[in-house]
């Protein structure tokens, strides 16, 4: 890599500093404010707040709502990863096959990318809609009672699919670039060595693409427990019930609707927490280049 | 251990066609090289024969059976990359064991047949490590190894040795000789290096511009190229090459440099003034008192023998290797020896003989 010597410290400061101050402003200083706020007590109008410690912590962990919660993440994060990534990785290697095909379709999915989170559930909202929504209304007319305002566990199906939808785009960009930098002949050599085209994916193809799906996994998770906030707010809005309330729904719900603001901040702070872990995770494995 | 035969092979990528009509018979344990400048389809022959590539016309048949439409893993044949290709997530041993594993051979077995190419090869220290450990040559190696432990009935080499430095190359060419004649597996070499060329093979084809030019024995190729083009990519300095008519009721030729000379063996068939192209080996021309003078206006020194480059006064170049030091002076006398002139019809470029 390639190394530019700066002299004294004056220029470089200067040119990271809207980096830096973007930072400080986005995200240091909210998550400073959030892990001072955690250890307080205060009452809905703000008027006082007193220092409690740990104890907004202790009771979130005990809260029942709070592990449905977790658990609702939990199922709700594996099943976006495992979707996203698998769909991602079927069109990608699709898309591989066909390189001459490869541009029009790397256009059409990088699409969902691109589209806001709130507008993406609209679109699947009048998609899955019980009574306007197309493929709501067939499900219904097949026999099947389709109706996530009602059933929990539709209602986590619908905001699963919607929220994998989002991220196959990302997840093809990556995987397509992995395949792609896999050399032909090795494939070919294969091929050679008698492997049939299934065989060559298990046995080469998809090992030599484990850097590549871990570093996704752990994209997709955090985008999972973090960035579907939007998504499940424009679609089942937590419910029916709590059947959709993940972690960060959670937070909000705790923060805004209740104004429990010690609670809430003691929320985002365990999150805060696990994003943290994931990610200290990711870099330990990237560098050991998982595999090979 | 198997015959091979290529018959009628085209091959056109779109619009443009690459191989114009190949024909091949490899003999059971031949040692087959394919040579020919870059871009002349000698990896999309090795290819087709390997199954990489389907033929858009003519057949492949291994060992008798028409493999034409088959798959590469229904060949049984095994292949060396020019880059390689190993598994990088594999150790050494794995590489070499992967085909054996595929074909559902007991593990006893897999281990000593690895063992053992491991053994031949001088790789069985390396069978721990993965590829990225392994300097080119032992790449090379094991990506040997991995060929041979299948015990294919048909090598395939697509310029293996191009990687490699200099004299790792000339140790690794007499290896591969030597493990071929032992292992007596019919192979197909692909290189552009006439020095690897003439010292692997068995046979030459030698291919030009999709088509094969000629399919002969390295000293029958040099000795009696089928054509200019095999002429003058054969042997180093390239072949010289003056215009000239058929003259004296084919009995000789007469140069557009001046001399009319004899054949040495007899008429060449042909109307009289038949335009010839005349070849002759620099190393075969003779330096003397009388002859052409050649203006020299370049001379190349290689310690035991000299390279001169001149012009004859009609404006035809000719180089001249001789052995010894460089004669003094600007001019040298040549004649060209009657028993090693090449003769080949100036329109078709093809080999006159008697
Ligand atoms: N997949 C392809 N699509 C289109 N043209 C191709 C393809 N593969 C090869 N060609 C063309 O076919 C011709 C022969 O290619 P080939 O690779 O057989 O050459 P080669 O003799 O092996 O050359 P080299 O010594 O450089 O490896 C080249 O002009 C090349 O551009
Ligand atoms: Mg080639």
């Amino acid at each position: 890599m390639k190394k530019t010597l700066f002299k004294g410290t004056a220029l470089p400061l200067l040119l990271l500093a809207p980096q830096l101050a973007v930072t400080c402003v986005f995200f240091l200083w909210p998550a400073g404010a959030a892990i001072w706020q955690s250890v307080l007590q205060e009452d809905p109008w703000g008027t006082r707040s007193e220092f409690v410690g740990l104890r907004n912590f202790a009771e979130v962990l005990v809260e029942p709502e709070w592990r449905g919660a977790a658990l609702n993440t939990l199922v709700f994060s594996t099943s976006v990863a495992v979707l996203a990534m698998g769909t991602a990785l079927f069109l990608a290697v699709q898309a591989d096959k066909s390189i001459r095909g490869a541009n029009l379709y790397k256009t059409l999915l990088i699409w969902p990318y691109a589209v806001a989170p709130a507008v993406a559930a609209v679109l699947w909202l009048f998609l899955f809609h019980p009574s306007i929504g197309l493929i709501g209304r067939a499900l219904n007319q097949a026999g099947l009672d389709w109706d996530y305002k009602l059933n929990g566990g539709q209602a986590m199906t619908l905001v699963i699919i919607a929220a994998a939808w989002k991220q196959v785009s990302y997840n093809f960009i990556f995987f397509l670039a992995g395949l792609q930098s896999i050399p032909k002949s090795v494939l070919e050599a294969a091929a050679i060595d008698g492997a049939r085209p299934v065989r060559r994916f298990w046995t080469i193809i998809f090992p030599l693409l484990s850097p590549t799906s871990f570093f996704l996994l752990v994209v997709n998770l955090v985008y999972a427990f973090f960035d579907t906030f939007g998504v499940i707010h424009a679609l089942t809005g937590g419910g029916p019930g709590k059947a959709t309330e993940t972690l960060i729904y959670k937070v909000y719900v705790e923060g805004v609707q209740n104004v429990n603001l010690g609670s809430s901040a003691a929320q985002s702070v365990i999150l805060m927490v696990i994003v943290i872990a994931l990610t200290a995770v990711q870099f330990r494995f990237i560098e050991r280049k998982v595999h090979y | 251990m198997a015959t091979l035969d290529v018959a009628g092979v085209t091959k056109s990528f779109g619009t443009t066609q690459v191989l114009h009509g190949v024909d091949l018979t490899v003999a059971d344990g031949e040692m087959i090289v394919i040579v020919g400048a870059s871009g002349c389809g000698k990896s999309t022959l090795l290819r087709i024969v390997a199954g990489l590539e389907t033929a858009t016309t003519g057949r492949i048949s291994i060992a008798g059976r028409d493999v034409t439409g088959l798959e590469p893993a229904d060949r049984d044949i095994a292949m060396v990359f020019q880059n390689y290709a190993l598994y990088p997530h594999m150790t050494v041993g794995q590489n070499m064991a992967y085909g054996l594993r595929i074909r559902g051979l007991p593990k006893p077995e897999i281990a000593q047949r690895v063992t053992e190419a491991a053994t031949l090869l001088g790789i069985e220290s390396l069978l721990d490590r993965r590829p990225r450990q392994l300097s080119g040559g032992q790449r090379q190696r094991v990506a040997m190894g991995r060929a041979i432990v299948r015990e294919p009935k048909l090598f395939l080499f697509d310029e293996p040795l191009s990687n490699l430095d200099a004299k790792l190359r000339v140790q690794m060419r007499a290896e591969i000789r030597r493990l071929q004649r032992r292992l007596g597996v019919t192979s197909l070499f692909v290189t552009h290096d006439q020095t690897e060329a003439m010292t692997l093979g068995d046979r030459l084809v030698v291919m030009h511009a999709g088509h094969a030019a000629q399919v002969a024995t390295p000293m029958e190729v040099w000795a009696r190229p089928a054509d200019t083009y095999v002429a003058g990519f054969i042997g180093s300095p390239a072949m010289n090459f003056l215009a000239g008519t058929l003259a004296d009721a084919g009995q000789a030729v007469a140069l557009a440099a001046g001399p009319v000379l004899r054949f040495a063996d007899g008429p060449r068939p042909g109307p009289e003034g038949l335009p010839l192209t005349i070849g002759i080996r620099p190393e075969h021309i003779e330096a003397g008192a009388s002859g052409l003078t050649l203006p020299l206006d370049l001379v190349e020194p290689l310690g035991s023998e000299t390279v001169l480059h001149g012009r004859l006064p009609n404006g035809e170049a000719l180089t001249v290797k001789l052995a010894g030091p460089a004669p003094a002076g600007p001019a040298i006398q040549v004649t060209l020896p009657a028993a090693a002139l090449h003769v080949f019809d100036a329109a078709s470029g093809k080999r006159l003989d008697r």
